[in-house]
């Protein structure tokens, strides 16, 4: 293997920290704020995803460092995509101090995205698990000026770094278990033999790690603040691309790695294994999730407890294992990323328009911008799930996924919960809906109407992600199908 | 051709979110009409077998979970389609006078007009659960905006019982899908699904479904909704979205599940009994003339809920019928109360009403209700009576005492009725006059004299008085195309 091969069949991670530095350098020389940095970094991003296209169909470096297959490239495309669209929200984000390095710090965390979906080794993941939380931690913080961003960034940091130090744990008791760092080899390994206490106490700490990345409850206490604190676009990022590439690496090490002790979550037949654990996460996070939003006044921090429900009811398609159940993880995942960014996108426009993104603040938003309001129904109805938007279909498919798997409708609890979460989810995403379509907006904010400054990029991102969850809700062929085609 | 009504109806939808509001409410009732002669169209069509759920239109939608576009049509499904153009045209013409976010407010209607198309003709599970779902978010921005009487309660209420019957119906659909390994309707059809599953799935379903036809006692929602729904909105409610449920129950849980059906018919039985007796007996203590309607509207769906607990031929068609009967009368009894009263007394208060001497000042509202009730009582002639007297000779077969309590709640329903009547329109009170004024004066104090009946109004009375008594004098005319469909179906076996 010499050292050209590898930089070919690395070239996407490699012209995404070109980019970065380019980037670095152009916001160092241009003192004001310019539309050149974030041009370059969107070209980047393209010519990345291009490079991703030109990659082989299979390679595998290094007992599994570096992966590449239908899935990863499909992953490494849809984490590229989300980071392309984040940028444009980053550069009409005014509170930014220095745009340059912060566009740098994104596509920084978009390389430790890459590596992470990319590699099929611990070893690995933990490096682009560490490189993405370093970003996102710097991006959390990023607003110097505001105190909430300070504060979400030392909470996102200290769960996260914590979190970390347990998956680390995990790993080494995994290692010294079965003598390996590879996935497929761990799977073969642990099959062989009984399961011993020491491995499970491994595995429930690597897993604590991942849950705090997806915000599982109870590991989901960073959430609300950092959601509400963090500068719009780092929410955002920190909210779609970083939980899509978890949900792919964790499903791809229990799936993979810790196939042989899948045990069993069904009401009739509990065993002991990670698909319990996992069902205990997910069922304390719909619960909790649902309840704890429908109390909220900020739209972020509803946004936060509703994706702690949301990655409940992902964890559902994981737990139920296979084929089918993986693939409607990932389409799930997928769609969620992309509303959500959407959603955070009109919060970001409202935030700079009317000073705040408190409930009241969206009041009257049908009279002031249809537009905007008409995106927000979209982002909302698909996140609670009503046709004929995305989220219908990937409940649809997540549920049924989850009903099908284990003996005799075992995974029927875990449904009905979910079922049932979803119903209580209803009434909080139609409030904010009302206040936006039937309240009238306050004094406060009426001065401002109609919307006063508009940002061509962003509303065209706005349009572009509202457009895409009515065409995957309407066609989820398209996406479903390419993910199970790249499937083994 | 059929499916056209469904496109037709989006496309009117999309359109009036884009073109300017001067041709709002025209582009509404073109969209209305198109699809209603659509209908007819087929209705009087020969070369269409209405006694088996004919594929229409089938396309592959997502082959990987084996979903199809798939519509279909039988004699059921199209009666249904029948009644909501019609009840779409009358609800149009009823909302001429909308003035406030008009393009908004005919976006929402023709949403729920549409969805409500797709879910008659659906033939895929999926499909069918997506139109379903589809039309309570419309329903809900057409009260919380539009509405009077305490909308935004009235609205989330009517949206959270939906939702909650929207979760139990998914949770039976993804356990027949599962089990079925199909969403194909005419396959699932001929499935024998294991008892043990068909024995908690039916009830999930049903009840999932029921919801929405205002099975007691989760009905609370129609009448605060009825109540708080602009006309036009409790048209739609009372003339279409019950039926939905209703339809959904036949069409999906009664007839995929029958053994499920059987195990269970005795308690829908029992609960429809209930919900007629009761329903009448708090309408004729109500003094809002739109609760007294409201609670009817329970009553007579749970006459469609006994006919289909009766499984016989005769009580399943009587309750299609019964469908189609009641959607139109419920929506002439709302367009009075709500369009040609409420908006010009301001007051639905059967008191106030009392004193203002209606009969007098608007004779055509009197009229229309005169026929209304009477159609509601279910006096012969009008289509009340021939569906209920069909459903009554079903439930003879199966259940005759339920048969002798119903007969009880009929008289209620004639008391209730005849009351608002009297003290709506034709009592002479001089202690409720001043209560007249004041609720003259205080709401409407330009206003001395009551403005006329206008045009647009008269001809949606017109058609939905039309179409009760043509059925009542000629049900034939619906019923053969109902009863080979209902004889085709797998529970009567």
């Amino acid at each position: 293997m010499s050292y050209l091969e590898l930089l070919k069949l690395a070239a996407p991670e490699a012209i995404v920290v070109v980019t970065a530095l380019a980037v670095l350098t152009i916001g160092l020389a241009s003192t004001r704020a310019s539309m050149l940095g974030p041009i370059v970094a969107m070209l980047g991003i393209v010519i990345a995803i291009g490079a991703v296209l030109m990659l082989p169909q299979h390679a595998n470096l290094f007992g599994g460092m570096l992966v590449i297959s239908p899935l990863n490239a499909l992953f490494k495309i849809i984490c590229l995509v989300l980071a392309l669209v984040t940028v444009p929200l980053a550069s009409s984000e005014k509170s930014l101090p220095n745009p340059g390095e912060y566009i740098a710090v994104l596509l920084l965390g978009a390389v430790g995205l890459m590596l992470l979906v990319g590699s099929e080794e611990l070893l690995m993941i933990f490096i682009g698990l560490e490189l993405l939380g370093l970003s996102l931690y710097v991006m959390a913080a990023f607003d110097k000026s505001d105190v909430r961003s300070a504060e979400a960034g030392l909470k996102y940091f200290l769960f996260g770094s914590t979190a970390s130090a347990f998956t680390l744990f995990g790993i080494s008791f995994i290692y010294g278990m079965s003598g390996t760092t590879a996935l497929a080899a761990i799977g073969q390994k642990l099959a062989a033999g009984p399961v011993q206490p020491l491995l499970a106490v491994g595995i429930v700490m690597t897993l604590v790690g991942f849950a705090f990345k997806i915000a599982a409850a109870p590991f989901h206490l960073w959430a609300p603040d950092a959601y509400q604190g963090a500068p719009v676009p780092s929410a955002a990022f920190i909210a779609s691309a970083s939980k899509v590439a978890s949900f792919v690496v964790l499903g791809k090490i229990v799936l993979v790695g810790f196939a042989p002790v899948h045990g069993s979550a069904d009401w009739h037949a509990m065993v002991a294994g990670w698909s319990p654990v996992l069902a205990v996460l997910a069922a304390l996070s719909i619960l909790l999730g649902n309840f704890v939003a429908l109390a909220q006044t900020n739209v972020r921090r509803l946004l936060a407890y509703s994706a702690v429900a949301h990655g409940g009811y992902t964890l559902l398609g994981i737990i139920a294992g296979g084929r089918d159940g993986f693939s409607a993880t990932l389409f799930y995942t997928s769609i969620y990323a992309i509303t959500l960014v959407g959603a955070f996108a009109v919060v970001g426009v409202v935030r700079r328009e009317s000073g705040g993104d408190d409930l009241q603040n969206f009041a009257g938003l049908a009279a002031r911008s249809p537009f905007l309001a008409g995106s927000m129904s979209i982002f909302f109805l698909s996140l609670a799930g009503l046709p004929p938007l995305a989220g219908f279909f990937g409940k649809f498919y997540l549920f049924s996924a989850a009903f099908r798997a284990g003996g005799n409708h075992g995974l029927l609890w875990l449904v009905a919960i979910a079922l049932f979460g979803s119903f209580v989810s209803l009434y909080y995403y139609l409030i904010v809906l009302k206040i936006i379509f039937v309240d009238k907006s306050s004094d406060s904010v009426a001065g401002h109407s109609p919307l006063a400054t508009r940002h061509i990029f962003g509303e065209a991102v706005i349009a572009v992600l509202a457009a895409a969850v009515l065409f995957l809700g309407i066609m989820p062929q398209t996406l479903a199908a390419r993910i199970l085609a790249s499937l083994p | 051709m059929i499916a056209w009504t469904i496109y037709i109806t989006f496309v009117g939808a999309i359109a009036l979110l884009v073109l300017p509001r001067a041709f709002a409410r025209w582009i509404a009732l073109v969209t209305a009409i198109a699809a209603f002669t659509i209908t007819l169209a087929t209705f009087f069509c020969d070369d269409v077998d209405l006694a088996h759920f004919t594929t229409v239109v089938r396309v592959p939608w997502v082959p990987a979970l084996g979903m199809n576009y798939h519509l279909a049509l039988d004699g059921i499904s199209l009666t249904l389609v029948l009644v909501t153009g019609i009840a779409a045209i009358s609800a149009v013409l009823f909302s001429w006078d909308v003035a406030e976010r008009q393009n908004e407010f005919f976006f929402w209607l023709l949403l729920v007009v549409g969805g409500s198309y797709g879910v008659f003709l659906s033939a895929d599970l999926f499909l069918l659960f997506l139109f379903y779902e589809l039309v309570i978010v419309p329903k809900y921005f057409l009260i919380a905006i539009f509405g009077s009487t305490n909308k935004e309660y009235g609205a989330m209420k009517l949206t959270l019982y939906s939702f909650f019957g929207g979760a139990l119906v998914f949770l039976g659909i993804i356990a027949i899908y599962v089990s079925g390994g199909s969403l194909d309707l005419n396959q699932l059809a001929r499935i024998q699904f294991a008892p043990q599953l068909q024995s908690w799935a039916f009830p999930v379903l049903f009840l999932g479904f029921a919801v929405l036809a205002g099975i007691w006692p989760l009905h609370t929602w129609a009448p605060t909704g009825h109540v708080a729904a602009p006309t036009a909105g409790s048209m739609l409610l009372a003339g279409i979205v019950m039926k939905l449920g209703a339809y959904a129950a036949l069409r999906v849980a009664m007839n995929l599940l029958p053994q499920g059906f059987q195990m269970w018919r005795s308690w829908i039985a029992v609960l429809a009994v209930v919900g007629i007796v009761y329903a009448a007996a708090v309408a004729l203590r109500q003094r809002d003339l739109k609760f007294v309607i409201g609670y009817s509207s329970v009553s007579h769906m749970g006459f469609v809920l006994l006919g289909f607990a009766t499984a016989n031929v005769f009580g399943v068609s009587g309750a299609v019928l019964q469908m189609f009967s009641h959607g139109v009368i419920g929506a002439l009894l709302f367009a009075v109360a709500g369009r040609m009263i409420y908006r010009r007394t301001h007051t639905r208060e059967l008191d106030a009403l009392a004193g203002m001497n209606l009969s007098r000042a608007l004779p055509f509202a009197a009229f229309t209700f005169v026929v209304a009730s009477a159609a509601s009582m279910g006096i012969p002639g009008f289509s009340g009576f021939a569906a209920e007297i069909t459903i009554l000779i079903g439930a003879w077969k199966s259940y005759p005492l339920a048969v002798w309590i119903t007969g009880a709640g009929m008289v209620l329903v004639a008391a209730f009725t005849l009351r608002a009547l009297k003290r709506a329109f034709f009592d002479v009170d001089l202690a409720a006059e001043g209560l007249a004024k004041e609720a003259l004066a205080t709401t409407n104090p330009r206003l001395t004299e009551l403005s006329p009946i206008t045009i647009p109004e008269k001809l949606g009375a017109g058609l939905l008085m039309f179409a009760t008594l043509a059925i009542g004098l000629y049900p034939k005319f619906l019923l053969d195309r109902i009863q080979p469909a209902v004889e085709a179906m797998r529970f009567l076996k």
